[in-house]
C-alpha cells in the first residue's frame, strides 16, 4: 500500500512543531520503514475509514490516537523524547474480500506501558481510538506481547497442570454443568442440582453469570448449600469435585468476603464475571494465589464488542489479556453448540489459552507469534447449547485440555439430573478410549455413541432426545483467510 | 460403591487387551508409563505406592503387561492405576491415569461434618476401609 499522495513525515523541526494542524502521517505516527522491535507491543487492527479518508493516514490516525497524538501541534513534544513515544504504523493490507477495510499494524514502544497493569495496556489500545471520527470503525485483531512485557504479569494463580495434579484427574475433558434455571431457585434446591450433577458424574459445577445475591437466595446460602452437595458427592464417588463459586458483587470489599467464605467452606474453585474489569481481575487472581484457589472466568458481557468483526475488539485478545491478568477457566467457545463461534475462529481462542509459544496461524485468526515466557496455560471451557451427541465433534477439536460444560444437557436428561450426567461422562470416556486405540472418532463417534448407549440406559435416553440438536447458523466472528463453513 | 478416580471408571472394567491399547497411546506420545498401587484411595491421597520407576525407554506394552501383572499378583484386592508421565517442558506432569485393578468389595468413604460458626460445616472425608484396619489388611476378602 502507499498511495503517492500520501503525506510523508516533516522532518524538519521548525515546519513540524509549527502551531497548527498536521496530517498524522506528517506528525510521524507512520513510518513504512519501521521494523518493529523484539521489544515492541505490536497490535493488528481492522480498519474503515470514511469516505475520502487516505487509509494511511487512517492508519497513522490509529497509531497516534493510541499513543501521544492529538488533533492539533503541540510544542511541549519537544520537551520528550517524543520519536521515541509515537507509536508506528509500519504496515497496512487491504481486507480479503471487504472493500473498504484494512488491517494495520501499529508498534509500540515498550515504555508506553506501566509493568504489570491491563488498566493501562487497554487504556491506551483502546482508549480513544474506537470512537475517532475518521474512522468508520474499528477492531483490534490480534496483539504480540513481547516476553519483556509478559514477564511483568504474574498470569493464572494455578494453570492447567497444576489444576489437574490438585484434582488428579488426567487424560480427558474435564466435566461441567452450569445450574438451572439460571434464577429463582432457592439456595436448598439449587444445591440440590449441584449435588446430583456431580453424583452423576461431573467433575464441576457452576453458578451462572448472573448468581450473585438476589432476593431468592442469598449467597451465604448458596455458598453453605452447594459445598454440602460438592462433598457429599465427593464421599460417593472417592473423587474431587468442585463448584464454581460466582464470588461477583459491587464493590472489591465483598468480593473478598465472598472469596474468603468460599475458601472457609473448603471450595477449591472461584468464579467472577469478565464485567467486573481489569483492575478487579488482577486483584482477586493475586487473591486466588494466595489461597490456593482456581480462577474460573465467565466472560460475560463480551459478545458486545467481539462478535462484529468491522468494530471492537477480537476475543483472541481478550483471552491474552486474560491469560496475562491471571485467571484459570476461560469461557472460549463451543463452535457447535448455541453460542456464536467458528470452528476455526475458536480453536484459535483455544491455543492463545493453552500455548507455550503460539505461531502465527492466519486461518485461525492468529496475526502473531507470541512467546508466552513460561506463563501457565489457561483451561479454556466451552459452554452452551452443547450435549453428548456431539462428544466426538467437541474432543476432536479441542482435545483433552478443556472443561466441557452440559447445562441443560445434564438437567434436561429425560431420566433425571444423575442420569444426565452419567450420559455426559460415559458418552466422553468411551470416546477418548476409542480415540487413543487408534479410531477415526470423526467419522465413527455416532456409532461409538451408539455402542456405549446399549450397555448404559441413560446415554442411550440422551442421544434419542438431543441426538439430532444442532445449532447449524452461520458465523459472524470468521476469518478472512480461508472459506469458513459452519458445522454441520 | 465404585470409585470414580481415573479416566475409564465410568466404563465397564478395561480388559487387558484394551489396558495394552492405552499404553501404546502413551508409548506413542511419548510418555512414561509407571504403576501404582494403594489400600488407601482417598482423593487427596497424591501418594500412591510406585511399583517400581516409571518405565522410560520402553518401546512396546508388553513391558507394562508384563509388571503389571507382577504387581496384581504381589498386591490382590488393593486399587492399581497406571499412570502415563509427559516430561515436555511446559507439562512435565501426568497426561493420564486409570485404574485397572480394584478390590472385590469397595466401601468408600464416610462424610464427616463438623458443625462450625453459623451454619457453617467443616467437612472431612474418611475410607471406612482405612478406618478398620491397618495397611496391608484392609481389603482382604
Amino acid at each position: 500500500m502507499g498511495a503517492a499522495d500520501t503525506p510523508q513525515q516533516i522532518l524538519d523541526p521548525k515546519k513540524r512543531y509549527q502551531a497548527g494542524v498536521l496530517k498524522y502521517a506528517q506528525m510521524g505516527y507512520w513510518d513504512a520503514d519501521y521494523e518493529p522491535k523484539d521489544t515492541d507491543v505490536l497490535a493488528v487492527f481492522r480498519i474503515t475509514p470514511q469516505e475520502g479518508v487516505d487509509p494511511i493516514e487512517a492508519a497513522a490516525a490509529v497509531a497516534g490516537e493510541s499513543s501521544t497524538a492529538t488533533w492539533t501541534v503541540v510544542w511541549t513534544d519537544r520537551l520528550t523524547a517524543c520519536d521515541k513515544y509515537r507509536a508506528k504504523a509500519y504496515r497496512i493490507d487491504p481486507v480479503p474480500g471487504q472493500e473498504g477495510q484494512y488491517f494495520c499494524w501499529v508498534a509500540y514502544d515498550l515504555d508506553l506501558f506501566e509493568e504489570g497493569s491491563i488498566a493501562n495496556l487497554t487504556a491506551s489500545i483502546i482508549g480513544n481510538v474506537f470512537s475517532f471520527k475518521p474512522l468508520k470503525a474499528a477492531r483490534l485483531e490480534d496483539m504480540r506481547l513481547p516476553v519483556a512485557y509478559v514477564k511483568t504479569f504474574r498470569g493464572p494463580p494455578t494453570g492447567i497442570v497444576v489444576e489437574r495434579e490438585r484434582l488428579e484427574k488426567y487424560g480427558r475433558p474435564l466435566l461441567g454443568a452450569t445450574m438451572k434455571p439460571k434464577l429463582g431457585l432457592s439456595g436448598k434446591n439449587y444445591g440440590r442440582v449441584v449435588y446430583e450433577a456431580l453424583r452423576g458424574g461431573l467433575d464441576f459445577t457452576k453458578d451462572d453469570e448472573n448468581i450473585n445475591s438476589q432476593p431468592f437466595m442469598h449467597w451465604r446460602d448458596r455458598f453453605l448449600y452447594c459445598m454440602e452437595g460438592v462433598n457429599q458427592a465427593a464421599a460417593q464417588t472417592g473423587e474431587s469435585k468442585g463448584h464454581y463459586l460466582n464470588i461477583t458483587a459491587g464493590t472489591m470489599e465483598e468480593m473478598y468476603k465472598r472469596a474468603e467464605f468460599a475458601r472457609d467452606l473448603g471450595s477449591c474453585i472461584v468464579m467472577i464475571d469478565l464485567v467486573i474489569g481489569w483492575t478487579a481481575i488482577q486483584s482477586i487472581s493475586n487473591w486466588c494465589r494466595d489461597n490456593d484457589m482456581i480462577l474460573h472466568m465467565h466472560r460475560a458481557g463480551h459478545g458486545t464488542y467481539t462478535r462484529q468483526k468491522n468494530h471492537g475488539v477480537s476475543f483472541r485478545v481478550i483471552a491474552k489479556w486474560l491469560r496475562l491478568a491471571g485467571v484459570d477457566h476461560l469461557h472460549a467457545g463451543t463452535a457447535v453448540g448455541k453460542l456464536e463461534g467458528d470452528p476455526m475462529t475458536v480453536q484459535g481462542f483455544y491455543n492463545v489459552c493453552r500455548d507455550m509459544v503460539t505461531k502465527q496461524d492466519l486461518t485461525r485468526g492468529v496475526f502473531f507469534d507470541q512467546d508466552w515466557a513460561s506463563i501457565k496455560r489457561v483451561m479454556p471451557v466451552a459452554s452452551g447449547g452443547i450435549h453428548a451427541g456431539q462428544m466426538h465433534q467437541l474432543l476432536g477439536l479441542f482435545g483433552d485440555e478443556v472443561v466441557l460444560q452440559f447445562g441443560g444437557g445434564t438437567i434436561g436428561h429425560p431420566m433425571g439430573i444423575q442420569a444426565g450426567a452419567t450420559a455426559n461422562r460415559v458418552a466422553l470416556e468411551a470416546m477418548v478410549l476409542a480415540r487413543n486405540e487408534g479410531r477415526d472418532i470423526a467419522n465413527e463417534g455416532p456409532q461409538i455413541l451408539a455402542d456405549a448407549a446399549k450397555w448404559c440406559q441413560p446415554l442411550r435416553a440422551a442421544l434419542d432426545t438431543w441426538g439430532d440438536i444442532t445449532f447449524n447458523y452461520t458465523s459472524t466472528d470468521t476469518s478472512d483467510f480461508v472459506p469458513t463453513a459452519s458445522i454441520a | 460403591m465404585r470409585i470414580t478416580q481415573g479416566c475409564f471408571s465410568f466404563l465397564p472394567d478395561l480388559t487387558d487387551t484394551q489396558i495394552a491399547a492405552q499404553v501404546n497411546y502413551c508409548l506413542e506420545q511419548g510418555w512414561a508409563v509407571s504403576l501404582e498401587f494403594t489400600d488407601d484411595p482417598h482423593p487427596r491421597n497424591t501418594y500412591w505406592n510406585m511399583w517400581g520407576l516409571p518405565m522410560f525407554d520402553l518401546r512396546a506394552p508388553a513391558g507394562v503387561m508384563g509388571e503389571l501383572k507382577a504387581c496384581r499378583e504381589a498386591n490382590p484386592e488393593t486399587y492399581i492405576r497406571i499412570n502415563a508421565f509427559d516430561s515436555t517442558k511446559g507439562w512435565e506432569t501426568v497426561r493420564m491415569s486409570f485404574i485397572v485393578q480394584r478390590p472385590t468389595a469397595e466401601p468408600g468413604f464416610r462424610l464427616v461434618r463438623q458443625e462450625n460458626r453459623g451454619r457453617s460445616l467443616h467437612y472431612t472425608m474418611e475410607s471406612y476401609a482405612v478406618g478398620r484396619s491397618p495397611e496391608g489388611a484392609r481389603y482382604a476378602p
